[in-house]
């Protein structure tokens, strides 16, 4: 199973995490684990998920969630696991 | 599992310190395409590429995406052009025809170079590759995209001191036809000692002919990452210096396997290499130099700066080469002047020369790049320096390259563009005296006497 991370930065406001929440539940993407913390004022996210079941392609659930970060002014970005695994595991 | 700190460190290094992948480069040999018809040759190498080479950007941006990871260039390198043209060409002219496919072929795919328009004459020169090394300056004034090589020895064979004298002529030669871009052709044009089959850097990459069908390198980069690493060990001792380099390299080395390996499994296309180079940028932030700075020398060219690239170039080399399968290319850390900034200033402010960058070319991957000369430098001098940089090559068995830019109508302070990622020098100056009358012997210097291992 290739599991996707979504890191989500930017200013701290009401309702980031339940924005991001209802769009992956509404897109079956399944959370396995969340970790969040606050750096100076800064809303630090990540998530790792499970999109296999997600009726929509990576490309797709990327780009939208590039939108919602737009709509509530912040970064999200999505990238497969691997990139971090290579580089932090042997 | 991955924790948030080291997702937040990988994605620091991609935003802010520029790591990226400096380069897919898709190798693809030519020797099918030979004909006696030049015009067969031609439709033959333009359908081989445009069939191999049609979905590499596309995977390179599809990889991109899904990893987060910038990948700068896609690039192509083919069969050394000499060989691939021996039964068709008769003629410079020939040869230049050829070029102007590779150009259309790389043009069609969407590639930004490449590499090949090249010529393997370290022990002796055929009629076919004089003739090739005779098109460059036209080849390279008139395609946008095609880069050119001349392997002129090796430490087997020993230095070609005709072909080096020949090119002294065709680098001017060159710098005349491009002489409005401030003699931009010569930004694409390598003369080498020990050129690697495999290297997916340009402007020196040919797709060698000990190489599969077609084959995917893959050159890292990362001098941003190393500089930021550095920064928390500022004032520690040696050992802590070369151990913070080394796992560093270990980590941007591992992204380019992995990319690498996608890029393989997505294309259908063996993977070959991992070239290990710090490969800079004219950006600030992704210098070599400042790498040198930040270990405690005021600018590159400072009395340490010989030592500092050795042990940088070697803990590239010693990270890297776990992280990888199979490393192999040029492997060490790149001294460009017009593509690192670090490097510009420190010509600017008078620390660097000529005679220092040689020097340090002794123990870097690659050899004097990308420097701007006078456009008034004399053919024998041009052939003077590959010579001494050949002969660094040959003796101490290690690639080494020159990448001249005698630019056409300026001297020594003036400035020299070439844009994009060649960027920008200070015309340096050369040592005057003469060395025509050795230039002129011709004839060929023979292997050294530790190449004789058999």
């Amino acid at each position: 199973m290739k599991k996707t991370i979504i890191t989500v930065v930017g200013k701290d406001s009401v309702g980031i995490i339940a924005k991001v929440c209802t769009y992956l539940a509404n897109n079956k993407v399944n959370i396995l684990d969340i970790s969040q913390t606050i750096v100076q004022g800064y809303f630090n996210m990540m998530m790792i998920v499970d999109s296999n079941e997600s009726p929509k392609n990576f490309e797709q659930l990327a780009t939208e969630l590039e939108q919602i970060g737009e709509e509530i002014g912040v970064i999200i970005k999505t990238q497969h696991e691997d990139i971090f695994n290579k580089m932090h595991r042997l | 599992m991955i924790n948030i700190n080291e997702v937040y460190e990988t994605n620091k290094m991609i935003e802010q310190e520029n790591l990226d992948v400096r380069t897919i480069t898709l190798g693809i040999s030519l020797l099918d395409c030979a004909d006696t018809n030049l015009e067969v040759v031609k439709k033959k190498i333009y359908s081989k590429i445009t069939t191999i080479a049609k979905d590499l950007v596309a995977t390179g941006k599809a990889i991109e995406r899904e990893y987060g990871i910038p990948i700068v260039n896609k690039r192509i390198s083919v069969t050394p052009i000499s060989l691939v043209g021996a039964s068709s060409c008769n003629s410079p002219k020939d040869y230049v025809e050829i070029a102007k496919t590779l150009d259309a072929a790389a043009k069609e795919v969407g590639v930004n170079f490449i590499g090949g328009f090249s010529a393997l004459v370290s022990k002796g020169m055929s009629l076919n590759e004089e003739n090739l090394i005779r098109s460059i300056p036209e080849a390279l004034a008139i395609t946008e995209r095609v880069c050119s090589s001349v392997n002129v020895g090796s430490t087997k064979t020993g230095i070609n001191m005709d072909a080096v004298k020949l090119l002294g002529h065709i680098i001017l030669e060159t710098a005349e036809y491009t002489k409005e871009r401030d003699s931009l052709g010569c930004a694409k044009l390598v003369v080498f000692c020990n050129a690697p089959d495999d290297n997916p850097f340009m402007a020196g990459a040919f797709h060698g002919v000990t190489e599969a069908d077609s084959v995917i390198n893959v050159g890292v980069s990362g001098p941003g990452v190393v500089k930021k690493a550095l920064e928390s060990v500022r004032g520690a001792d040696f050992e802590t210096l070369c151990e913070t380099i080394k796992k560093t390299a270990f980590k941007i080395t591992r992204v380019g396997q992995l990319v690498a390996q996608e890029a393989s499994k997505k294309m259908n296309i063996p993977f070959g290499i991992i070239d290990l180079s710090l490969a800079p940028t004219p950006a600030v932030g992704d210098s070599i130099a400042e790498i040198f700075e930040e270990m405690g020398l005021e600018y590159a060219g400072a009395p340490g700066t010989t030592a500092a690239l050795a042990l940088l170039n070697d803990q590239v080399k010693k990270g890297g080469v776990m992280a990888s399968s199979s490393v192999g290319g040029l492997s060490g850390a790149f001294i460009p002047v017009s593509e690192d900034q670090g490097m510009i200033n420190a010509v600017l402010a008078g620390a660097l020369s000529l005679e220092k960058l040689e020097a340090m070319t002794c123990v870097c991957s690659v050899g004097l790049d990308m420097i701007a000369i006078p456009g008034d430098t004399k053919a024998s001098t041009i052939s003077g320096i590959i010579a001494d940089e050949m002969a660094i090559g040959m003796i101490n068995q290690k690639t080494t390259a020159v990448r001249l830019i005698p630019v056409v109508g300026k001297t020594i302070g003036d400035m020299a563009e070439f844009g994009g990622l060649l960027g920008y020098a200070p015309v340096m100056p050369v040592n005057q005296f003469s060395c025509e009358a050795f230039i002129n012997r011709g004839g060929r210097i023979p292997a050294p006497i530790h190449s004789f291992k058999n």
